[in-house]
């Protein structure tokens, strides 16, 4: 009973120390201090530094020629990611690139695009992949979802587009079908620095958007493809540094676990399938239990219910579409 | 109190375990959660053949349990020759690991984690506490029982003349459903200079035709080792199975009643 009590006294030293953290909690896409709008920043590596606060994560790579950012978070909370931007360098804003349309990494298109300018003095370049510009705007004589002055202004169609800003190059990959239909990453190669968009969280499931494209094999390619550019300096660790589209700064072993994770629970829900397994069943199998504590939510946008339905719809069998 | 030097370990505490290495199966005294469980009765080993986790390292909460020997270091400012850290070089996997001594505050929550995480140190009396926060994902035991990058430690080093005793609290809110309390002791070298301080390491193809979406595992229910460690030791499945229970001398009792394993059938 001694060594019970020793580690009760302890328990109490760790619960003053690390006070909530010692609770169960839940995990939304989006932790508390992510969509907080008290916009943060963090000097990842080189060029590059991390704005947590304004919904998804935001890179802004700032230098001599000016200022590009990856995502622009909530529209709620343009303003204040424009001021966080301006505390890093009050060089002109000329490129935003975004991993893909939803509005916690576009909201700010309209605002920050307009604050700042291409070179020619047109409103900032904002790059994306078409189909995100497909996602935001609409046939003429549509209403769009979006306004236009937030439309991507430079799609780009096929693999990849690159370009070279503030002495470095920068990579923009399209990996198909994974959060969406129109996922880029973005290598910053001198920083050596990965923005990885919403393929990759820290802090929840994947969220695998099958109404606009996604698809869990998708995810586990974009993670892979991650891994592929990722270099740790040693052993395992440091090196390319990556940004989570929610979440926390990673590496390539972060990326690992992460990558492991998807991989094993798609496994499974795909022999479940095999088994003739229903939606109900597999979600009765508890399949995720070993990760749910950690990305799991019974609450919030998206649940570890939602999860297993995305990758039990997207690996089941397709049937064929009836004949109009 | 001065830790300087270089420290090696004596192994007569939970000698099999951290040696030889634990047997699939054995989480005796671990206070798992059914998740950490179901995450190591899924694991396979060849998860190490993987190029990417060849080379991961033991995080701090586990790397003082194994084969390594460590070199203890003070940090000062040149100025005031107040300690600023105190280093240690761990030879298993080249670690350098810094505990903080200037009472700087822990990193926010979205920067990044490390093998060794971040560690702030205090002394209370000659005792060395030091909190250690941003963790990676590893393990709690090598043989598949995860550990999260939520985990956290409280450690106390405790010098006795030339002996250290480490003392580690480890708190993982995922996979631990009580802390995990260890105690490792080291013998100070006071002839130095001998022996490999290095660890290099670099990955190979083990697999080469592995598909790159490929992750060894196994489904839950099918690995070929369920139940063998109990069986073999001849001791319930139950208590190998761990759990906050097994931790404590009341379950002594409990053990005596409980059935030995049986043989395990291997699922087809």
């Amino acid at each position: 009973m001694r060594h019970r009590a020793a580690v009760a006294a302890l328990t109490l030293i760790g619960a003053v120390v690390f006070g909530a953290r010692l609770q169960m909690q839940e995990h939304p896409v989006t932790p508390a201090w992510g969509a907080s709008g008290d916009i943060q920043s963090l000097h990842v590596q080189g060029n590059v530094h991390l704005l947590v606060g304004a919904g998804g994560n935001i890179a802004v790579q700032a230098g001599d020629e000016g200022v590009l950012i990856v995502d622009t978070g909530l529209p709620q909370f343009a303003e204040k990611t424009l001021a966080a931007i301006r505390k890093l360098s009050d060089k002109p804003i000329r490129y935003i690139i975004n991993t893909h349309f939803h509005s916690d990494h576009t909201g700010g298109n309209e605002v920050i695009g307009k604050a700042g300018s291409t070179i020619q003095g047109n409103p900032t370049a904002i790059i994306a992949h078409e189909n995100v510009l497909k996602r935001m705007s609409a046939p003429t004589g549509e209403v769009s979802p979006t306004p236009v002055a937030a439309w991507p202004t430079s799609s780009y169609v096929k693999g990849s587009r690159d370009f070279f800003f503030n002495d470095e190059s920068v990579m923009v990959f399209h990996d198909d079908a994974g959060h969406t239909d129109g996922d880029s990453i973005v290598h910053f190669r001198r920083s050596d620095v990965l923005m990885a968009g919403d393929v990759f969280l820290t802090t929840s499931y994947p969220v695998i958007d099958l109404a606009n494209g996604g698809g869990v094999q998708g995810v586990i390619n974009g993670l892979n493809h991650l891994l592929d550019l990722a270099v740790p300096k040693h052993a395992q660790e440091g090196g390319t540094y990556i940004i989570s589209g929610h979440g926390r700064v990673a590496d390539e072993a972060d990326v690992l676990e992460y990558r492991d994770m998807v991989t094993i629970v798609r496994d499974r829900i795909k022999d479940a399938i095999g088994r003739g397994r229903t939606l109900d069943q597999v979600k009765a199998e508890r399949l995720t239990i070993d990760y749910d504590r950690h990305y799991g939510s019974q609450t919030g946008n998206w649940t570890t219910a939602m999860f297993i339905e995305a990758i039990y719809k997207d690996l089941s069998p397709k049937r064929p579409e009836s004949r109009k | 109190m001065i830790l300087t030097g270089e420290w090696s370990p004596r192994y007569h505490e939970d000698q099999p375990d951290r040696i030889p290495g634990p047997e699939l199966g054995d989480y005796t005294g671990l206070p798992l959660t059914e998740g950490a469980r179901v995450a190591a009765d899924t694991w396979s080993a060849s998860r190490l053949t993987v190029p990417e986790h060849q080379c991961k390292v033991h995080i701090a909460p586990y790397i003082y349990r194994g084969p390594m020997r460590f070199r203890a270091w003070e940090e000062k400012d040149p100025q005031t020759q107040r300690t600023i850290a105190i280093k240690h070089y761990i030879n298993t996997y080249e670690q350098e690991r810094t505990i903080w001594m200037d009472g700087r505050a822990h990193p926010p929550e979205w920067a990044p984690h490390t093998w060794q995480g971040f560690s702030t140190g205090e002394w209370q009396g000659d005792i060395l506490v030091v909190t250690t926060t941003h963790i990676k994902s590893e393990w709690i035991r090598r043989n598949g029982v995860p550990n999260s990058d939520q985990s956290m430690m409280i450690e106390h080093f405790i010098r006795h003349g030339n002996v250290l005793t480490h003392n580690v609290y480890w708190v993982d809110p995922v996979y631990l459903t009580e802390p995990l309390v260890r105690a490792e002791e080291f013998v100070l070298n006071e002839k130095s200079g001998g022996g490999d301080w290095l660890w290099p390491c670099e990955y190979v193809e083990e697999v080469a035709e592995r598909p790159r979406d490929e992750v060894p595992h196994f489904l839950p229910g099918k690995s070929p080792y369920l139940g063998d460690f109990a069986y073999r030791y001849g001791i319930p499945i139950d208590a190998a199975n761990g759990g906050a229970e097994t931790m404590y001398p009341e379950y002594m009792e409990k053990l005596r009643k409980l059935p030995k394993a049986p043989k395990p059938v291997v699922q087809p």
